[in-house]
């Protein structure tokens, strides 16, 4: 009896975690006629792609569709990606493998400068992309997303960096290996995965990000999605149809990244709180 | 050998002398440069700078690229902002608003937490994928699909208050046909689906947080304390909450930082920056500087207000962490 209790709670919960998910995509694959009918129905009874296709083929504005929302997202990511990873191995080595003056320094200006509200350097980042020329550039954005991202990266590839046994890098040395490359050939190869999962926290926080995006591109062609979503769909009279079809193919990388990774989230943000 | 292969234990155990550690104490700093160069480039300069900005009247765009002056206000933004009745509301707002989301993720991320810990495997592999949905969904997206839900005329809300029985929905809410009632439009209704829309985006990193702390917990406490006929709710607080409780510290801070600053689903729910009696202060600082006309001062005055708030939470929250980084 208080089992059946127990699976009833979790079935419950997961219908209300689960439910947006799943209403997303299935609202995507309905025929028009199906989504606008008085009673909703649970599955789509005539699945179709058209949706995908009218959002993927048709423009939104002349020349502009949103395949090209969907690079301008992938490039501002992708960049961001590649710039933070290298820069947060880099001083995630010198966290992990040295003991210097400023280490403690450092390490706890990474924890407070992860507890900035971005939210409020809206402004004078407005101020120095604007100062900077770079307004209405997608570099303005991968310039900030850089900044954001950058902390964490470091804190938890920290932690990948001290994981790698020393002895091998020592067993490098001796045989005559350089400092450049024991770290390219030793430290380097053991700290990809570490660096693939850290890659992916950073390639989220820039793809998912609305605000800067908001604030920092004027001319549509350079929307990325979240600006171009909130921007086309956000008006009355909507037509659900696309939006959700936009909203899943914008919402399954981030998801499918984010399961790869989920474990690592925990242990980063309640940093030792949990002991084991 | 290199100091690339000593660890900061053996470093600090043996006493190198002075010269050696001359010769390659620069290397560390050299990695470290990049990171700092960023973080104080693009973090830390724009924080001293909106503190700047506060203090000046800045109303055109073209006083940022320096085109023109830049009159000195003083306090004047400041004295605005706190002698306007509407700075009330909004700090009512955002204080109620973090509140409440706090609260209510807290308790149902450690019920589920709790509950996940009691689960059959199977069942709770199952339960923990689909909380697992609910987190990695972008606020962007989780936030598009329940307004979706909520739509006027064809929203599965509507539909089922549609579908109540008429007497029932009329005694209750003096209402039998929903279709068309706007469900953003009164605020208090507006802050209950964003709660709805904030919980369901955060609770799953509070239930996942939970679990792992129940598992690094011995279970023959519980067990036994069971046996001895204590209710659920003593085990729980008798054993569970004093054994978890810096995890618990943990969670409550992040929350409270991250529900003090929630701009995302806001924007998209409301559609914009105009819905001004649901404002709460991340959305007011942005829309006093960029809705037109631009009062970059005065949204920088209110960022400023919203940060010294965080600043003192971050305060214990960095204190928390340092202590148990201390302890292991």
């Amino acid at each position: 009896m208080k089992k059946v209790a127990l699976n009833a709670a979790g079935l419950l919960v997961a219908l209300f975690a689960a439910f947006p998910v799943y209403w997303m995509i299935s609202t995507s694959l309905k025929p028009s006629n199906e989504i606008f009918s008085a009673t909703p129905q649970p599955v789509p009874t005539h699945p179709t792609l058209a949706h995908y296709r009218e959002i993927l083929t048709g423009n939104l504005i002349p020349g502009v569709s949103f395949f090209d929302f969907f690079v301008n997202s992938a490039l501002v990511a992708v960049s961001t990606v590649v710039l933070s990873g290298l820069v947060a191995l880099l001083a995630a080595t010198a966290v992990a493998r040295f003991r210097f003056r400023l280490r403690t320094s450092f390490l706890i200006m990474l924890l407070v400068v992860q507890m900035i509200p971005l939210e409020a350097l809206v402004i004078p980042l407005f101020l120095m992309i604007q100062r900077l020329g770079l307004y209405n550039t997608l570099p303005s954005l991968i310039l900030t997303y850089l900044g954001f991202s950058l902390p964490f990266a470091v804190w938890m590839l920290r932690g990948f960096v001290a994981a790698v046994p020393k002895e091998l890098e020592e067993a490098a040395a001796i045989d005559g290996a350089s400092r450049a490359q024991t770290f390219r050939r030793v430290l380097f190869p053991l700290v990809a995965p570490g660096l693939v999962a850290t890659s992916i926290f950073s390639f989220i926080t820039a793809w998912n990000e609305l605000i800067f995006a908001l604030t920092f591109i004027n001319d549509q062609g350079s929307y990325t999605l979240p600006v171009a979503m909130t921007f086309f769909f956000g008006r009355d009279d909507t037509n659900w149809g696309p939006v959700m079809a936009a909203s899943t193919l914008f919402t399954l990388p981030v998801i499918i990244f984010f399961l790869l990774v989920q474990r690592r989230m925990v242990s980063g943000l309640v940093a030792g709180a949990v002991k084991g | 050998m290199t100091t690339l292969t000593e660890g900061p234990e053996t470093a600090a155990a043996r006493e190198t002398p002075a010269r050696r550690r001359r010769r390659v104490d620069r290397l560390p700093y050299l990695l470290l440069l990049p990171a700092l160069l960023i973080i104080g480039v693009l973090l830390l300069w724009p924080l001293g700078q909106v503190v700047v900005m506060s203090f000046f009247r800045l109303n055109n765009v073209r006083q940022l690229r320096g085109d023109r002056d830049w009159p000195w206000v003083g306090l004047g933004n400041y004295t605005d902002i706190l002698s306007d009745p509407f700075f009330l509301t909004v700090l009512r707002n955002t204080v109620l608003f973090a509140a409440a989301n706090v609260l209510l993720t807290m308790v149902l991320g450690t019920l589920v937490g709790l509950l996940l810990n009691r689960l059959g495997r199977k069942m709770a592999t199952f339960v923990a994928s689909c909380v697992m949905l609910a987190w990695a969904t972008p606020a962007l997206t989780g936030t598009i699909v329940w307004k979706w839900i909520f739509d006027d005329t064809s929203g599965l809300v509507t539909w089922l208050f549609n579908a109540l029985p008429d007497g029932l929905s009329n005694s209750l809410f003096g209402r039998s046909d929903w279709t068309g009632y706007g469900w953003f439009n009164a605020p208090l209704m507006f802050f209950a689906i964003l709660t709805l829309v904030v919980v369901w985006h955060s609770f799953p990193f509070i239930a996942v947080s939970v679990l792992a702390g129940l598992k690094s917990v011995p279970s023959e406490l519980h067990e036994a304390a069971r046996v001895d006929g204590a209710s659920p709710w003593r085990v729980f607080w008798k054993i569970t909450f004093p054994l978890l409780r810096p995890v618990f510290g943990i969670l409550i801070v992040l929350s409270t930082i991250w529900d003090f600053k929630v701009f995302t689903q806001q924007f998209v729910l409301a559609g914009g920056t105009q819905d001004r009696p649901t404002f709460m202060l991340a959305i007011y600082s942005y829309a006093e500087a960029f809705s037109p006309p631009p009062k970059y001062g005065l949204g920088a005055a209110i960022a400023v207000i919203l940060t010294l708030i965080l600043l003192v939470v971050t305060g214990f929250y960095v204190r928390m962490v340092l202590r148990q980084e201390d302890e292991t």
